[in-house]
């Protein structure tokens, strides 16, 4: 595995373990400690023990009250068919989609076409997909004079009480993530010759996907499909906006109950966050037998030999289905845009009457787009330099990443963000730190951290290693050789990572919501908080702007090594 | 100035080590050559002698360079240069910014600097190309940028890890003359691995068989 080689000589410099040392000390206390402690207290809290509203006694009451308020049960179904739901289906779109597109397409050219989709916050893809689905939404606006109506027809399209709205959001948004990690998985597989063994086998293109390639490409895509898991489980923002209302997805009943006037609510609250985590684990444990149970009847299935041509129908379907979801979450897009440029527009114009940049003009945006803005890169700079300096320990004492390591870099994305924030605040409440941007930022910075540090893992491992060993056999030390070579170099994938960071500081809900206390709104709580208002035109731009932030994040982040780097063919090829 | 490998030995964590311990003198103003097929050590062997060995692997015995034992200095404290076939000149760096980061920091002033990196290129036949984008030289114009970056860090050894193989018959022989005629004129040790016989002949030295 020459690509893991080291740069090392054969006793780690003292420096390096010194580093390495300091780097998980932070990340311990930074980041694993908080949300323990988080979790710890949540679960204290649901078994009765919250001394803060005067509750000492220790029992299943909690437990009890959370399973007797009105509209548990179907608050539960609710999180359960949207969220195993819409992964699962995300997850088969986005196989089909891949099958179909391979090939065609190249893992940049897909990345190139992706990441701006996946840059678009959650609550602003939903936003903009209630503009197009409701029932007084574009696409009722566009077939209006087809169907011959002259008011909104009377469909339950939004936040219809089966969840259907939200099961269709969180798919569109979850779809580019999947294919993106699915492109990565395949370009590290030799795809292509194995279609044509198979093919060759007398095996249709769509059956070799199923029977060779699918097999190999899931240990590379099993923990993303677990991350998409756990948040589908436990999102609000979305849930507030497509979702029903009452009784709502359990995420969403368990934050209000957390902002009940009456405190004793906190303490089912807490039960229901604690349930939330208990349901992640066991859609985990769900897709691990799944896992296995698929693998013994495929194997029995390929060992039968069946050549199955008749798949292809089945995979243009799924295809044709990702097609829609893109083309649903584009015309999202264009719908918040439209939206924020509306004077007006009345059912059932397909376009709007007139035009006006009156709420722009307004401004009431400016202060939650600054907070947005100045979290964003905060936890980014916080963000990036901590995983830097973790991929540069970790090449200086010459050790490749443990288990638990990678556990570590998950950990805050498989829990779901509910099941410690209110516990977190409530650390934050006694340390002062509470309702104060530092609190905000270290809750952000606990969610930016693992995506840059995924996302800038694998281009740091891939850095020829040749080239290090020549700065170090020039004179270089280990300083001169990060800050002189390694660092531009990688400038691109840096960037990159920096800006999918500041992407997940931007989307970011409830850590803003919870640890802010209601003092901080940033774009997101605010276009959360409006989107039941009834002026689309405040909401479109407010979600534009969710939107924007990111865009021109991922915009500088390919720009700049491109000006920097004008006369440097070489680093202009691209990274992974 | 000499290059001294006392019972050096590499061992896998796990596994056998990869050759019987290799005791060799290395004499300046001489290539000595070190053959042998692929997959026997030779690469690390070199690694290990420039300080860059990879996690994985133990070494054992000494490297003496010029009297000092540097078995366990760090690679950019040994002051053993290191070429490679692909000439490794650093992507983001003019071709002259690359050897400009070669030149001692004892070397002072912005003229002064300038002057040896300029002269290093005329030298390398490579006058005018100061800002030129590394990629857009040709392979034979690289390995020589590359060879003037590596010398003009003064270093006590050189280390060629098949430097000549990706360049095609005409070539190569121009390049290695080059090579060994610069190397010979700083009169030090050159430890050089290759699979070609015709470099082995050129470098008209002692033949070590691995």
């Amino acid at each position: 595995m020459t690509w893991r080689a080291q740069t090392q000589p054969s006793r780690p410099a003292p420096h390096g373990r010194i580093l390495r040392r300091a780097v998980l000390w932070v990340v311990l206390l930074g980041l694993v400690l908080p949300i323990l402690a988080g979790s710890f207290e949540t679960l204290r809290a649901a078994f009765g023990l919250h001394p803060g509203i005067g509750a000492t006694r220790f029992g299943l009451a909690p437990w009890q009250s959370l399973a007797a308020l009105p509209g548990f049960v179907t608050a539960l179904r609710l999180t359960l068919f949207t969220g195993i739901g819409s992964a699962v289906l995300a997850l088969l779109l986005a196989t089909g989609f891949c099958a179909l597109m391979h090939g065609r397409v190249s893992t940049r050219q897909g990345d190139h076409m992706l990441t701006p989709i996946l840059a678009v916050p959650h609550a602003a893809i939903a936003i903009g997909l209630a503009f197009l689905i409701a029932p007084s939404g574009w696409i009722a606006r566009l077939i209006a004079p087809l169907a011959g109506w002259t008011i909104p027809p009377e469909i339950a399209s939004v936040n219809d009480s089966y969840g259907l709205a939200l099961l269709l959001g969180l798919i569109v948004k979850e779809l580019p993530f999947l294919l993106l990690v699915i492109l990565a998985a395949l370009s590290q597989l030799p795809v292509n010759q194995q279609l044509s063994a198979g093919r060759a086998l007398g095996y249709g293109r769509g059956i070799v996907w199923i029977k060779v390639i699918m097999p190999q490409v899931w240990p590379l895509i099993r923990l993303p499909v677990l991350v998409v898991q756990a948040y589908a489980l436990s999102v609000v923002d979305m849930a507030v906006i497509l979702g029903p209302s009452n009784p709502p997805t359990l995420a969403v009943a368990v934050t209000r109950w957390f902002a009940n006037p009456d405190v004793q609510m906190i303490l089912p609250a807490s039960a229901g966050a604690v349930l939330i985590a208990l349901l992640t684990l066991a859609a985990t444990l769900l897709w691990l037998l799944a896992e296995r149970v698929v693998r013994a009847i495929g194997l029995w299935w390929l060992r039968r030999g069946g050549r199955g041509l008749s798949m292809q129908p089945g995979l243009l379907l799924t295809a044709g289905l990702a097609a829609a979801a893109l083309a649903l979450g584009l015309l999202s897009l264009l719908a918040l845009l439209i939206w924020s440029v509306t004077h007006r527009w009345s059912f059932p114009h397909p376009l709007p009457e007139s035009w006006s940049w009156q709420t722009w003009h307004a401004a009431s945006w400016a202060e939650a787009a600054s907070y947005s803005l100045l979290l964003g890169c905060t936890t980014t700079l916080i963000a990036t330099t901590l995983a830097i300096a973790w991929l540069e320990a970790e090449d200086r004492s010459a050790s490749p990443r443990a288990g638990w390591a990678t556990a570590l870099i998950y950990l805050p994305l498989l829990l779901p963000q509910i099941a410690f924030l209110y516990g977190l605040n409530l650390l934050f409440l006694r340390i002062g730190l509470s309702g104060g941007l530092v609190a905000v930022i270290w809750g952000h910075s606990l969610f930016v951290f693992p995506y840059v540090m995924i996302a800038l893992s694998d281009p740091w491992r891939a850095l020829d290693p040749a080239l290090i060993r020549s700065a170090a056999s020039l004179g270089a030390g280990p300083n001169r050789r990060l800050f002189a070579v390694k660092l531009p170099v990688l400038l691109a994938p840096i960037l990159t990572a920096a800006a999918i960071g500041f992407a997940v500081s931007i989307a970011q809900y409830l850590p803003t919501l919870f640890l802010g206390a209601g003092r901080i709104a940033t774009l997101t709580t605010e276009a959360v908080t409006l989107s039941s208002s009834a002026d689309r035109r405040i909401v479109g731009t407010y979600a534009s702007l969710q939107a924007a932030l990111p865009f021109a994040a991922y915009a500088l982040a390919l720009a700049l090594p491109r000006l920097i780097f004008r006369n440097r063919r070489a680093l202009l090829g691209g990274h992974a | 100035m000499t290059l001294i490998l006392q019972a050096l030995t590499i061992t896998p964590t796990a596994g056998t080590p990869l050759f019987a311990p290799l005791t060799l003198t290395i004499r300046p103003d001489t290539v000595t050559t070190l053959m042998g097929p692929s997959g026997v050590g030779k690469s690390t062997l070199l690694d290990a002698i420039g300080g860059h060995l990879a996690p994985g692997f133990r070494l054992s015995g000494q490297i003496l360079l010029n009297g000092r034992d540097v078995t366990h200095l760090p690679a950019e404290s040994r002051r053993i240069g290191l070429m490679f076939q692909d000439a490794a000149l650093f992507p983001h760096l003019s071709v002259g910014d690359n050897l400009a980061f070669a030149l001692p920091p004892s070397l002072k002033g912005r003229p002064a600097r300038r002057a040896a990196v300029e002269d290093a290129l005329t030298r390398a036949g490579l006058a005018g190309f100061y800002a030129r984008d590394p990629a857009t030289l040709s392979g034979g114009q690289r390995a020589r940028a590359a060879l003037m970056r590596t010398l003009l860090t003064r270093p006590e050894a050189l280390l060629l890890d098949e430097p000549f193989a990706r360049l095609d018959a005409t070539l190569r022989a121009d390049l290695r003359g080059f090579t060994f005629a610069h190397a010979r004129a700083q009169s030090i040790p050159v430890l050089l691995v290759t699979h070609d016989e015709a470099d082995a002949l050129a470098a008209n030295g002692p033949v070590i068989a691995l």
